[in-house]
């Protein structure tokens, strides 16, 4: 199967140089080929399934357990103000 | 030849939990930036996200609101993309097996009939932080308070055929929310906000190319949107040209909408399955727990008050707007249960018609439900004329006091003396000899000028009835 690595790249925002692309196409398509054998077995009356364990989702009662931890959380941002992160412009 | 428009809408609705989907963060609005988060909903490395139960269990019984099927076993998926208000790069959301599927809603439409609108599904979902770019030149600033906040999304068929039909279905969707306490729904703080598919054919042809209109939260810009891209397209069309599938925002400003091609671009979601969370099951047990549970619906309420309190299908629809309104009437009703209609009457036309001039709602009124039955009180027993209640409800909306007080310190309690009533009425007649002969002549309708002389003369508060029945009586002669 062949692979657009320059999508993927993009889609990811991982920046490639050609080499690299050139490198890493035949490595991803041969990483899905052999994912594809999965494809020849016969799963006639086997159920899908979404996750390897059969267990039911635990769930959460709805009662707030964080407090405010802003100046801790913040500290690896690069940049923020005011206690908002700051990023570089993006619009729609 | 015709075009037929076609409609299908998208509404994200946030579920009012305490805390958000996945995590144990404050979901309350208006809090300082960045101050209700956890490593959770900032994806940091490692955390693993915790499904809210009552996030899962408002959303079950919106689902049997729209009577549609719960599935018991549904999943999550991730939808990957690029965004920084979206800090783990992907939003947790049920794409191939939702929660709930195979709904529907009735709308009134204009041959005062009904439609049925079918509901596709309605996913969970987590919410998107807030990006802010007004003012700021070269950066944006992240506000992640909302990332991971629960959203419920309600995908309709293309069923609806006009922007009229899109906004009746998007009000009555919106008032259902409401009565089922699933969301707050206020559409000025984004928690009821609609993605509208539009496209335009010729009458039974296959549906032509569709345009979305992205995230719009008032039902006066929805209906324009629609308008507006109804008209494009059709332009486009007519002049040999095709409608190219995109997204479209709408600028509310200037009336039109644009492009969003640019993102559009980008837009490959990559879905499959969450792997942090495993399938989400629920117990019938649990569904018909929830289906025992579920308030009275807005269309059961309004037909209860027709029946139960013989009220006009108009006022039954006025009091059934909100479970405020109707609680608030029930609870007139029960102060004042001699006349229901009455209490219709005054709730809806007199107390909400000083409320909305004031520019209030009824949850600010100065008046409560006891104390206005007081007053109608006051016009069961004949104290008080109509139009002298009018003028007690306006002290009342002023004062605490009690209607009693009012009317006995505006001396407005009603003449029911006949002895009273006919000095005024010999008074008027003395004042005014020539309408008196006109009427003994023949001229029957000089009786509503003296019925309103009287009135007059007695500021209001002679009993009309019984001035009526004097007049006739000394206008004999």
């Amino acid at each position: 199967m062949e692979i657009d690595v320059r999508k993927v790249a993009m889609l990811s925002r991982i920046r490639l140089t050609d080499e690299e692309a050139a490198e890493f196409g035949p490595q991803l398509s041969s990483i899905i080929g052999y994912v594809e054998q999965l494809a020849a077995i016969n799963t006639d009356g086997v159920p899908p399934t979404a996750h390897p364990h059969d267990v039911a989702m635990p769930q959460r009662a709805d009662v707030v357990t964080n407090s405010n931890r802003r100046d801790a959380l913040q500290t690896p941002a690069p940049n923020t103000e005011s206690g908002l992160y700051v990023v570089p412009k993006v619009i729609d | 030849m015709s075009w037929e428009v076609v409609i299908g809408l998208e509404v994200h609705c946030q579920i009012n939990t305490n805390t958000k989907a996945f995590c144990g963060c404050s979901t309350e609005f208006g809090a300082e930036p960045n101050t209700q988060t956890c490593p959770v909903c900032l994806g940091m490395p490692g955390q693993l996200p915790v499904l809210n139960t009552v996030a899962v269990d408002k959303t079950i019984l919106t689902g049997l609101a729209i009577n549609a099927t719960i599935n018991l076993e549904s999943k999550f998926d991730r939808k990957n993309y690029f965004y920084p208000d979206l800090p783990k790069g992907y939003q947790i959301s049920q794409f191939a097996v939702p929660i709930v599927e195979h709904g529907y809603l009735d709308i009134p439409n204009k041959d005062g009939d009904e439609k049925r609108i079918g509901i596709t599904r309605i996913h969970m979902e987590e919410d998107a932080g807030k990006s802010m770019h007004e003012g700021l030149d070269a950066v944006s600033h992240i506000d992640l308070n909302r990332s991971g906040v629960p959203l419920m999304e309600i995908v309709s068929e293309p069923d609806m055929r006009s922007a009229d039909e899109a906004i009746a279905y998007l009000k009555q969707l919106h008032q259902l929310i409401r009565f089922l306490g699933v969301s707050g729904a206020d559409m000025e703080k984004g928690q009821f906000r609609c993605d509208a598919n539009v496209s335009v054919r010729r009458p039974g042809e296959p549906f032509g190319t569709r345009t979305e209109m992205k995230n719009m939260n008032s039902f006066r810009f929805i209906k324009q949107a629609i308008d507006f891209e109804v008209v494009r397209q059709i332009e486009i069309i007519e002049d040999g040209g095709a409608v190219v599938q995109e997204s479209r925002l709408w600028d509310s400003v200037k009336n039109e909408s644009r492009s969003m091609r640019s993102k559009e671009e980008a837009h490959d979601y990559r879905y499959f399955p969450e792997p942090d969370l495993p399938p989400l099951r629920v117990s019938q047990q649990q569904v018909d727990a929830i289906r025992a549970g579920m308030p009275e619906l807005p269309g059961q309420l309004r037909q209860r008050f027709e029946a139960e309190y013989g009220l006009s299908s108009y006022d039954a629809d006025v009091l059934t707007q909100t479970l405020e309104l109707a609680a608030w009437y029930e609870s007139l009703v029960a102060a004042h249960p001699v006349d229901p209609k009455r209490c219709a009457n005054w709730m809806a036309n007199e107390l909400l018609g000083r409320l909305n001039e004031a520019g209030s709602d009824l949850s600010e009124s100065p008046v409560s439900a006891k104390r206005l039955a007081e007053l109608l009180d006051r016009i069961e027993d004949s104290s008080i004329s109509g139009n002298a209640a009018k003028t007690v409800l306006d002290a009342m909306m002023e004062s605490a006091d009690s209607a009693d007080a009012i009317i006995a310190a505006k001396g407005l309690k009603q003449v029911s003396d006949t002895g009273a009533i006919d000095a005024i009425i010999l008074a008027v007649m003395e004042a005014n000899p020539a309408q008196v002969e006109g009427y003994r002549g023949g001229k029957d309708k000089l009786m509503g000028f003296f019925v309103g002389q009287v009135m007059k003369a007695s500021r209001g508060t002679a009993n009309p009835g019984l001035v009526n029945q004097r007049l006739v009586e000394l206008l004999k002669g």
